[in-house]
């Protein structure tokens, strides 16, 4: 039977504040166990919460981004259940006012088309701490620095179809949250962590199977693995006369399998009322208007307009508006260099290796843009060849300093003197009498393919400073003369 | 409305709370009249109102994203059972 996956994601994003949502302990990743949990965080009695200002700034920022409806009114809800983690019994989050109602996100399949994905809602919500179970002679470690921090969760309509599509959701998402310093999105810090709801339905059939939620991914790789194996056990079990339970499911990206977790199954009913410690959330439409102002140009405005503005393809230039930083990096590369179409090939290609061998972000780019706009700039007036160029790339990448400085020093300015290379050219004629007497003597329609011979012994004998286009020219001509 | 007595073993699960089964009628008795309230207030023509998410007239005031609290781990961990290396420990929870 032909099978169709249906995927709803909820992403949990980390905001980029300096507090917590509802208390003034600082949010910092890393810091000592329990040293930024203060008596809220803990949940001790005699607290009230206050809101943070800039969670809502930021919700509001992100709805705004994604064409969303912006909750004007929004309010907190209480979701009961017990776990060490959440001291208070209950997770503060919104349940029927969330600050940001429907939206949508435009997502590129792998044929080029556009696919718009549906945002149901994004609400505001407080993290829990963590629990650590090793060495604690059979009791858990709790540590509630996490223990408040806000997340904005986003929930997506059931309009993923596959795995690819869902990673490349996630990663539209990523982007635009850090371009919206809306979150820092580190992966690695927990700072997105993605749930994945996953049923699959016969082909053609308008109803949904039943579902399956794997918790708690956090990794573009893993995303995509997690809801591919997911796929695959459901096919099995319903193939085989079985039937799927809705529960939720934990990825193990060790043994490349989802496993039920059964434990939550029994507490699966949060008792959501209205939190009575917090006001309802007015918004004014001042502020909306301020926020819409502020908004940074988005990834797909940049991905236009590099298009349009400066010439690039769209993969180019889809490449490129991905991360907001790489977009910078770029921009100056091409503004310096004044030549957008070949900044793009350097940073995509020869840059971008560089930094994936050495698994580094743009940002910890040991050549700055300006650098390699210098270097381009030396490429683009001949100054050096292609080649001399990946060898002063290499060589910025070290650390020895400016193109010009790496040009000077390791001799790489490119002989373009045409007597210099005459003379180059005569020499290495006069050495090779074999190979002279053989061109000679060919058709002259298998000369071209011979003349490859002298132009590598001449860059040999040049050190790779020789114009290759000059040397072609002047190698031919004196060649032919022989004939 | 009334509530029965899985029923009233269910919620006192979700509250975490231990019954003992000498108290299930009574438990399961006040349960039903608070639903028989609700049920009254369900009976209201509520048409055209709308929903209220905290009976004060009042709006939330917000703080600014400052932070204000500075670091109390000791003082905080006083009262806890168990701790160690600055965590709070508690029976093992294990997924």
């Amino acid at each position: 039977m032909q099978w169709e996956t249906v995927i709803g994601l909820e992403i949990h994003v980390q905001l980029a504040t300096e507090s917590k949502i509802f208390s003034g302990a600082s949010t910092k990743f890393g810091a000592e166990p329990n040293t930024q949990a203060c008596a809220l965080d803990l949940g001790l009695p005699g607290v009230l919460p206050v809101v943070n200002e800039k969670a809502i700034e930021l919700g509001v920022r992100f709805g705004l981004a994604i064409d969303a409806e912006i909750g004007m009114k929004s309010a907190f809800d209480r979701k009961n259940y017990f776990y060490p983690d959440l001291p208070k019994g209950y997770q503060t989050t919104q349940m029927d006012y969330p600050i940001v109602g429907v939206g949508h996100m435009d997502i590129e399949l792998e044929d080029g088309s556009t696919k718009r994905i549906g945002v149901t809602r994004a609400h505001l919500e407080e993290d829990a701490g963590k629990s650590l179970h090793e060495d604690f002679d059979g009791q858990s470690g709790i540590d509630l620095n996490r223990a408040g921090t806000p997340l904005l969760e986003i929930v997506s309509e059931p309009d993923i179809r596959s795995a690819k599509e869902a990673v490349a959701y996630v990663k539209k998402i990523h982007s635009l949250i850090q371009y919206l310093d809306v979150s820092d999105g580190n992966m690695a810090e927990g700072s997105m962590r993605v749930d994945c709801n996953v049923s699959i339905r016969p082909k053609g059939q308008e109803e949904f199977g039943t579902r399956t939620e794997i918790k708690n991914v956090n990794s573009f790789k893993f995303i995509e693995k997690a809801i591919n194996t997911e796929i695959e056990r459901q096919i099995d079990l319903i193939e085989d006369g079985g039937t799927v339970v809705q529960e939720t499911r934990l990825y193990d990206s060790a043994k490349d399998e989802t496993r039920s977790m059964r434990s939550k199954e029994v507490a699966n009913d949060y008792r959501y009322f209205p939190c009575p410690d917090l006001l309802p959330i007015i918004i004014e439409q001042s502020f909306v208007d301020e926020i819409k102002a502020s908004l940074p140009e988005l990834p797909d405005q940049k991905r236009d307009r590099f298009q349009q503005e400066m010439g690039l393809s769209h993969y180019d230039a889809s490449v490129l508006s991905a991360s907001r930083d790489l977009a910078n990096y770029f921009e100056v590369v091409a503004t310096e260099a004044k030549d957008a179409k070949l900044a793009a090939n350097w940073v995509m290609g020869e840059l971008s290796k560089f930094l994936n061998q050495s698994d580094l972000e743009i940002s910890a780019s040991p050549v700055s843009a300006e650098q390699l706009a210098g270097m381009l700039i030396r490429l683009k007036d001949d100054t050096i060849s292609s080649k001399g160029a990946k060898t002063v790339l290499e060589a910025m990448w070290e650390g020895e300093g400016s193109a010009d400085e790496v040009i000077e020093k390791k001799g790489l300015k490119q002989v373009t003197d045409s007597g210099a290379i005459e003379s180059i050219v005569d020499e290495v004629i006069s050495n090779c009498p074999a190979q002279v007497e053989q061109y000679t003597s060919s058709e002259p329609d298998k000369r071209g393919k011979m003349v490859g011979f002298f132009v590598g012994q001449v860059m040999k004998a040049s050190k790779g400073t020789a114009n290759p286009g000059q040397v072609n020219q002047v190698l031919k001509k004196k060649l032919d003369a022989l004939c | 409305m009334s509530i029965d007595h899985d029923q009233v073993a269910k919620i006192a699960e979700l509250a975490r709370l231990k019954l003992e089964p000498s108290q299930m009628d009574q438990y399961a008795e006040n349960l039903s009249s608070i639903l028989d309230l609700a049920d009254q207030l369900q009976a209201a023509d509520t048409d055209g109102i709308e929903p209220l998410a905290n009976p004060l007239d009042a709006e939330q005031r917000l703080r600014a994203d400052k932070v204000t609290e500075t670091n109390q781990r000791e003082h905080l961990q006083k009262n806890a059972p168990s701790t160690e290396a600055g965590l709070f420990l508690v029976p093992k929870v294990i997924e």
